[in-house]
């Protein structure tokens, strides 16, 4: 499981790395969103990678062993805050696009 | 106010005689040794005396000095606060708090500088007192952080009990060098004097405060504060010496070329300073009484010089020395106060400055250390005297007499009012007293002043005007007669020459002060800003993610890695098919980012997808509802704004020169690293055994403390309840800045044309006479649409039960408001922006500051009951039909949190999809542009 979840991990993190490297503003915001959802999965791997053992408790205590549900309390705040940033950088984009007129990063130039 | 704050320094005096100490302390930062300590012992109340008394009495006469034009509550504003840091200087009881005030003193200085802010040369000088001045409280703090670490202490007291420790420590010699530089620089001595004749451009109040009992003054005291615990050593005589010396002689030499008054009693301020820094070079007890004295006599008649001059300019419109002459006619009471503050300041005996001149001449005569400076202070002490008498003839001599003014701006000068001479006089008087009956006067306050800086050293000093026929005396009498003939022998040519003195003129130590500051903060900060920075946005990233790969790797690199044997725990095959499955689309997002977004965008979708379901599958259905949810509102989100981006390119460009294919090579190597550099921490990361730190008490304590079974939506709304709290307000700045950002948004030229989908769609409305323009259109995906509308009831409930089960159960205020707001999200989509917004009025910004109204008062509710802030309660409720619901207050923190998260995100895809309604109004717009022309 971990093996997968590491290569995962990694092949999203080049993509997202490769992407926001790229000039187009479109690009970026897709390579973004890569990474985030490396580093989403990265920071709840930390936790432990265990199946079936959600943290949600029948009883009145902890029962057995459960997943960690702080990295899953940071990650779900990070995915409402990663969609905020998200949205951030279209309008930035958008209106980027609009003052300038190019999708370059830069806002000029039509260097590649 | 000066009035009252003189009157309680006054009336504390007995308390601080007889090196008594009134010490008031407050805690401030215990755990690093800052407290607020405020200390009052003689020789601080004898500043206060100062600080206050010349103040009061400068504030009496800037009421009188400044024009009604100028804004007068500004100037008394800064005054006062500039009063408070100086104050604050002298009372504190602890030397980070006195460097927090020495840099207080240094901003409102400034302030007071360049209060006449439209003159260029107030300015200027301003900027280069701040400079200056900063750069010296700067090295002042590092100086006093070094000594408070050889003591051990910040207390004053305590630095001051602990000079040997502090003498023979190996760090002495820096700290005694950046204190030094920190006193040196305020006391304008050389070679940094040349900032106080610049600060002339300040009103002439302001000079009069700054020059003479304050602003410079905070220098001497700085090092009078702290000679018990520096001086007596060699670095300390040498150092301070030489400053001294050539700041007496180089000071009293340039005033008397100054053609400008207040320029040559901005000299002469320097040359009296370094008389005073000189004194306390000297280190012998009695020097520092000298120091003491003369620091009370030069603020008293420097005060009252400069308010003479103030009363000049403001009378005749000029302080030049070549207009002025033969004012005596016009402003006799000004010219009698004048000359005798001026023969204070040469002086002339039965006045307060001869009998502290005297005393330097006796420690001038004395030998203290071996060496060559020791050896030339007679007779550098002689001719500075000498110099001093003929720059005070010289401003009594031209100003006041001789013949009629011819060409002054103003055309009869007379005498000011009452109020604007009374400072002056009551000062003149003080200077009379002193000078004639100083032991019966003066005697007493110096007397506790210097017992609290000397404490058991203090020697036997006789205040008198008579010594006998001694060599002091010889001295006094050699610089008098000299410094007259000096003046007139040099009264033609002053009387007509440029400003400053011969042969020196050139030599500015303002213009190389403003050539190393244009190459420093211009010159090399340009040319490394070209080397080494960029504008564009590529290299920029680029550092960033090397530096994060560094920086994740030098950890590594310095602990060592510890090869471990890997324990392949098995893979499960549907599992590894997945994800088989989102690796392909990772790649396939990454090469079809640029050519085609649309791909790309469903690609990416997928993803997030298979990312949802790992969280399923790794226990975490809290995370896999949030992705989905978010998943879809993202995917809208883009898609909504990928209409406003440029039309892709048709083809790949074929010719790629060498220096792209470079770069992009260098990209993906770089990219690769930091995935494979990733893969290795994360699979290590994830195969450790998990230290047990926080969570098995979450655990434990969730259902118990928080009153919820779903421990994750527990720690958000419970355990970190201020930490979402936060979250959920940056949520909500961000939804305003999209908002605010796409109000003033203008689409580029070639995104305004319809989207070609439109287009024909029309077009075939157009052709068919039954239909209606705009008909096909709005039958788009007619079925869809209708689900779409009817499923908005069943989401709204969806949505308040994945709200209220959120304590137990997976859900929560997050995924419920993503769901309301896809809720509504929908209703756009189907109807179509009018549509929807003629059924339903969604409020966004009112819902986003409700819920974070609501979540902040849940919070203050835990206040009400004595308990923490968002401290939460909770107890089940039974509710008719529903049954049981968990009803802590947690809930309320949740509802507030849901509501933020619908507000926010409405807001945000509401306003980008209201661009195709505004585009249509700017269409509208540019069409009858076109059409009037």
């Amino acid at each position: 499981m971990e093996i997968i979840l590491s290569i995962a991990i990694g092949v999203m993190t080049s993509c997202g790395v490769w992407l926001i490297l790229r000039p187009r503003t479109y690009q970026v915001i897709i390579g973004l969103s890569l990474l985030s959802y490396a580093v989403n999965l990265f920071i709840f791997g930390v936790g432990g990678v265990k199946t079936n053992v959600p943290p949600i408790l029948s009883g009145n205590g902890a029962d057995g062993v459960l997943a960690d549900p702080v990295p899953q309390a940071l990650v779900l705040t990070a995915i409402v805050i990663g969609f905020a940033t998200t949205a951030l950088f279209l309008v930035v984009l958008l209106a980027s696009r609009g003052l300038t007129g190019t999708d370059h990063v830069d806002g000029r130039g039509e260097k590649r | 106010m000066a009035l009252a704050c003189l009157t309680i320094t006054v009336l504390a005096y007995p308390q601080v005689t007889d090196g008594n100490v009134l010490r008031y302390q407050l805690e401030w930062i215990p755990q690093l040794g800052l407290n607020f300590t405020l200390r009052l012992d003689g020789f601080a109340w004898m500043f206060c005396v100062l600080i206050n008394g010349i103040g009061f009495l400068v504030t009496v006469y800037a009421r009188y000095y400044m024009s009604e034009d100028d804004p007068v509550p500004r100037f008394f504003s800064f005054f006062l606060a500039f009063m408070g840091a100086m104050l604050g200087i002298v009372l504190s009881g602890n030397v980070i708090l006195l460097s927090i005030f020495w840099e207080l003193t240094s901003i409102s200085s400034f302030l007071l500088i360049s209060y006449w802010h439209n003159a260029a040369a107030a300015r200027d000088g301003a900027r280069m007192a701040l400079t200056i001045t900063g750069i010296g409280g700067f090295c002042l703090l590092i100086g006093l952080l070094l000594i408070g670490n050889i003591v051990g202490s910040y207390d004053l007291d305590k630095i001051l009990a602990s000079g040997d420790l502090i003498r023979g420590h190996s760090l002495y010699v820096p700290a005694l060098v950046f204190v030094l530089l920190g006193a040196l620089t305020k006391s304008a001595q050389f070679p940094f004097h040349f900032w106080l004749p610049n600060a002339m451009a300040a009103p002439t109040p302001v000079s009069a405060f700054l020059h003479s009992a304050t602003m410079v003054k905070a220098g001497v005291f700085l090092l009078a504060r702290f000679s018990p615990a520096l001086s007596g050593t060699y670095e300390w005589f040498f150092i301070l010496g030489a400053a001294g010396i050539l700041t007496l002689l180089i000071g009293a030499f340039f005033a008397i070329f100054q053609q400008d008054l207040k320029g040559l009693l901005a000299y002469s301020t320097i040359s009296h300073l370094g008389l005073i820094t000189t004194l306390l070079s000297l280190g012998s007890p009695l020097a520092t009484v000298a120091a003491i004295f003369h620091m009370l006599n030069h603020a008293t008649f420097k005060a009252s010089l400069f308010m003479a001059a103030g009363i000049i300019d403001h009378e005749t419109g000029t302080r030049d020395m070549r207009r002025l002459s033969g004012l005596f006619r016009y402003l006799p009471y000004t010219a009698t106060l004048a000359m005798v503050a001026s023969a204070a300041m040469a002086g002339v005996p039965l006045l307060n400055g001869f009998l502290s001149k005297e005393m330097f001449f006796a420690e001038a005569i004395e030998t203290h250390a071996d060496s060559v400076l020791d050896i030339i202070l007679p007779y550098v002490a002689t001719l500075a005297g000498a110099f001093s008498v003929a720059y005070s003839l010289r401003f009594i001599h031209t100003v006041f007499f001789g013949p009629q003014p011819t060409s002054l701006p103003k055309d009869t000068p007379h005498e000011p009012s009452r109020w604007m001479r009374f400072p002056i006089e009551l000062l003149v008087v003080i200077c009379l007293i002193v000078g004639i009956a100083p032991a019966f006067s003066v005697g007493p306050l110096l007397h506790t002043a210097v017992v609290s800086v000397l404490g058991t050293d203090t020697p036997e000093y006789s205040l008198s005007i008579w010594h006998g026929f001694n060599l002091p005396l010889v001295m006094s009498l050699i610089a008098l007669i000299g410094g007259s003939a000096l003046y007139f022998v040099l009264r033609h040519y002053l009387a007509t020459c440029e400003d400053g003195p011969p042969l020196l003129r050139r030599l500015k130590g303002q213009r190389i002060f403003e050539r190393i500051l244009v190459e420093v903060s211009w010159r090399w900060a340009r040319s490394a800003e070209q080397r080494i920075g960029t504008r564009n946005l590529q290299p920029q990233l680029r550092w960033v993610v090397v530096t994060g790969f560094l920086a994740g790797l030098l950890p590594l690199w310095l602990s060592g890695f510890e090869p471990r044997t890997f324990v392949f725990s098995g893979v499960d095959k549907v599992f590894a098919g997945i994800w088989l499955i989102g690796i392909c689309l990772a790649l396939g997002t990454a090469y079809l980012a640029k050519y085609h977004r649309l791909a790309a965008l469903i690609m990416l979708g997928g993803i997030g997808l298979i990312v949802c379901m790992t969280f399923v599958w790794l226990s975490a259905p809290d995370l896999a509802i949030t992705q989905l949810l978010v998943e879809i509102v993202t995917t809208v989100l883009i898609l909504l704004g990928l209409r406003w981006l440029p039309k892709r390119a048709e083809k790949m460009d074929e010719a790629v020169t060498f220096r792209a294919r470079f770069r992009r090579f260098r990209d993906l190597l770089i990219a690769i690293i930091c995935g494979v550099g990733m893969t290795f921490v994360a699979y290590a990361v994830m195969t450790m055994p998990v230290p047990d730190a926080i969570a098995t008490y979450f655990l434990e304590n969730a259902y118990s403390e928080g009153g919820g079974r779903n421990v994750v939506n527990v720690i958000l709304v419970d355990f970190r309840g201020f930490d979402t709290l936060g979250e959920i307000a940056v949520l909500g700045i961000v939804a305003l800045t999209v908002y605010a950002l796409l109000r003033r948004f203008r689409p580029a030229p070639d995104s305004m044309v319809m989207p070609e989908q439109q287009q024909i769609q029309n077009r075939f409305d157009e052709e068919r006479p039954e239909r209606n323009a705009g008909d096909t259109v709005r039958e788009y995906l007619l079925v869809p649409s209708v689900i779409m509308q009817w499923m908005f009831p069943v989401i709204i409930t969806f949505a308040v039960y994945i709200l209220m089960r959120g304590h137990d159960l997976p859900g929560g205020g997050f995924s419920a408001g993503l769901t309301l707001s896809i809720a509504f999200l929908l209703q756009y989509l189907a109807g179509g922006t009018r549509w929807a917004e003629d059924r339903i009025r969604i409020l966004p910004l009112r819902w986003m500051a409700a819920g974070l109204i609501l979540s902040i008062l849940t919070g203050i509710g835990a206040w009400l009951l004595g308990y923490p802030f968002l401290t939460s309660h909770s107890q089940y409720l039974t509710l008719p039909l529903i049954g049981k619901i968990p009803a802590a207050t947690a809930l309320f923190f949740d509802l507030g949190v849901f509501m933020l998260v619908v507000g926010s995100t409405v807001l945000i895809l509401v306003a980008l999809a209201h661009q195709s309604i505004r585009i249509n109004r700017l269409r509208t717009i540019e069409a009858e542009k076109a059409k009037e022309n």
